[in-house]
């Protein structure tokens, strides 16, 4: 079986490990527009915050991953085409490579909706890949002298702000909505990680957006105006879904996959942030762009490949982020009964819904909070559990004696 | 591979195990040097309630959600057992948010810390199960 991955994030990772547990042999294509061996793409806040450095965020896999794998890499190069019934990719430099099995792993791309005068701002970056880190790296310099206007106050931009804030002068995080997180968290969380984030010198313009650019001042449609040296644009991203479609293979808003990461077309699979997962959180269809989502999929995608008969079918948004130094973890819908747990320094809601765990949010304490995220994953009945318990705290005095016994006991049945 | 099982019954709540851990993991030569005056971060916890208590620590699971969702790929497997590169670690604590057991913790050095059966430090084999007086954690092929 000769194997194909266009792409080269975690979903491609999760796919190469995914293929060699079940086929050691067949070799595997690895093609990737991106120059650089396989690293981990949130990584890139960490790197101009200083928690990590080029050379290891390099290793999110070891030197020698492709080398012991038998994966030969295409890097630097783009997949153009895919033609399904010939069974091969094209490539932007005139290269063709045959596949028996395909995995499409393109991930995303920043969007950026039209805004007047954008391209007339010089120094501008989105904040996807490690270039963009280093782009925004050498805008800002040495000399903490610049002003920075992020536009997005998600969880790229945020991260982002994390990264530059004590090498900046001035940091504005500008966004449509009301609140910062809004697709990750409530008002009342939102609100006291947003105070969090102001105390260490961030300003937040919310329900506000930029109306049109001038070289190095942004004018908002409330009125007001911002100037700025640095632009970083962390709208949003989308997936890149061309390939796929151009391969016959059925997309919505993301590539459409099964429980096998199979899409529509035979012998073509999908993993990553390109793809549309089933959340069974709040059972809908939806893009989940992150990274544990991208493995499981690749992993799986890689398993049904090689021959196996592997499923995921456990996804759900699930968040840990910090965010100069206060920590928050999040996971699952927000649409249910609520439990409430506040003061000055933590924060906790549980979400329950028709006897399940659907969604939690913890900022502050987010110690074992895993152990919420089970019961989401594993929908597991709430009145199989000591409820009271589990609202307490994340822990296993929680579960009968006999699921103990199966969790800690190695006791199996 | 060898793991470590909790025997709940036989669990007294004495919270050896937690203190055998610190210590195994201190780089001190005494248990006296490591353990008096500080506050321990041990790697196994003791649950207690109503007279039941049990230890827990890292599973050792050989499909595990932490290292799948490592961001920087400093968790990984080595010989069977799961592994925290500190190095690597930038403390996103998104094995914090997977683990089903509660079993990785935070540090004070901005690393997540975790079980590593003793492996890497001097002891070589998990001092907590050496140092339970009651066969409630055992180290054992299953």
């Amino acid at each position: 079986m000769n194997y194909v991955i266009i792409g080269n994030g975690t979903a491609a990772v999760g796919t190469i490990e995914g293929i060699r547990a079940v086929d050691r042999e067949g070799p595997i294509t690895v093609i990737s527009e991106e120059p650089y061996h396989v690293y981990g793409r949130p990584l890139i806040s960490y790197l101009l915050l200083g928690k990590t450095t080029e050379e290891k965020m390099l290793q999110y896999r070891p030197a020698d991953f492709y080398e012991k794998n038998g994966v030969k890499t295409l890097l630097g190069r783009r997949a153009l085409k895919v033609d399904p019934t010939a069974k091969a990719v094209h490539l932007e430099d005139g290269a063709s490579v045959p596949y028996d099995r395909l995995c499409i792993c393109t991930g995303s791309r920043p969007f950026v909706p039209p805004m007047e005068g954008l391209d007339a701002v010089e120094d501008k970056t989105s904040f996807m890949t490690l270039d963009d880190a280093k782009h925004l790296d050498a805008m800002l310099g040495e000399h903490n002298d610049k002003r920075v206007l992020i536009i997005g106050a998600g969880l790229i931009g945020l991260k982002c702000a994390e990264g530059i804030y004590q090498r900046v002068r001035e940091l504005t995080v500008i966004d449509l909505a009301p609140r910062i997180l809004p697709n990750v968290l409530t008002e009342a969380p939102a609100s006291i990680l947003q105070k969090h984030i102001e105390s260490k010198g961030v300003r937040f313009l919310l329900g506000d957006s930029v109306q049109r650019f001038a070289p190095h001042t942004a004018h908002l449609q409330s009125g007001g105006a911002v100037d700025f040296d640095v632009l970083v644009v962390a709208v949003g991203v989308r997936p890149n879904t061309e390939l796929a479609a151009g391969a016959g293979c059925e997309v919505e808003r993301g590539i459409l996959t099964d429980a096998r990461s199979a899409t529509t077309v035979p012998d073509i699979y999908a993993a990553g942030d390109c793809t549309v997962s089933h959340d069974i959180a709040a059972d809908t269809d939806r893009i989940l762009a992150i990274l544990p989502n991208a493995y499981m999929q690749g992993e799986t995608a890689g398993r049904c490949m090689a021959g196996d008969d592997a499923v995921f079918d456990k996804a759900i948004p699930m968040n840990a982020s910090g965010f100069m130094g206060l920590h928050m973890i999040t996971a699952g819908s927000y649409d249910g009964e609520t439990y409430l747990e506040q003061d000055e320094a933590h924060y906790k809601l549980l979400v329950t819904r028709d006897n399940r765990l659907v969604g939690f949010i913890m900022i502050g304490d987010v110690d074992r909070a895993g152990i919420y995220t089970s019961l989401i994953r594993d929908r597991v009945p709430l009145d199989s559990i000591d409820f009271d318990l589990i609202r307490e705290k994340p822990q296993l005095m929680a579960f009968s004696r006999a699921e103990r016994a199966k969790k800690l006991g190695g006791i199996h049945g | 591979m060898k793991r470590i099982y909790v025997n709940e019954k036989w669990c007294l709540g004495c919270h050896l195990c937690e203190y055998y851990c610190a210590f195994a993991n201190s780089g001190k030569s005494s248990m006296v040097k490591a353990l008096k005056d500080h506050k321990i971060a041990p790697r196994i916890r003791i649950e207690e309630r109503d007279g039941i208590s049990f230890a827990v620590n890292c599973r050792h699971c050989t499909d595990p959600l932490c290292v799948k969702g490592c961001i920087s790929g400093a968790l990984t497997i080595v010989d069977g057992a799961v592994q925290i590169d500190s190095d690597k670690c930038v403390g996103c604590y998104t094995c914090i948010l997977s683990c089903p057991y509660g079993a990785l913790s935070t540090s004070n050095e901005g690393a997540i810390q975790k079980c590593e059966l003793c492996m890497k430090n001097a002891f070589g084999q998990p001092l907590c199960v050496q140092g339970c007086p009651n066969k409630a954690i055992v180290y054992e092929e299953r």
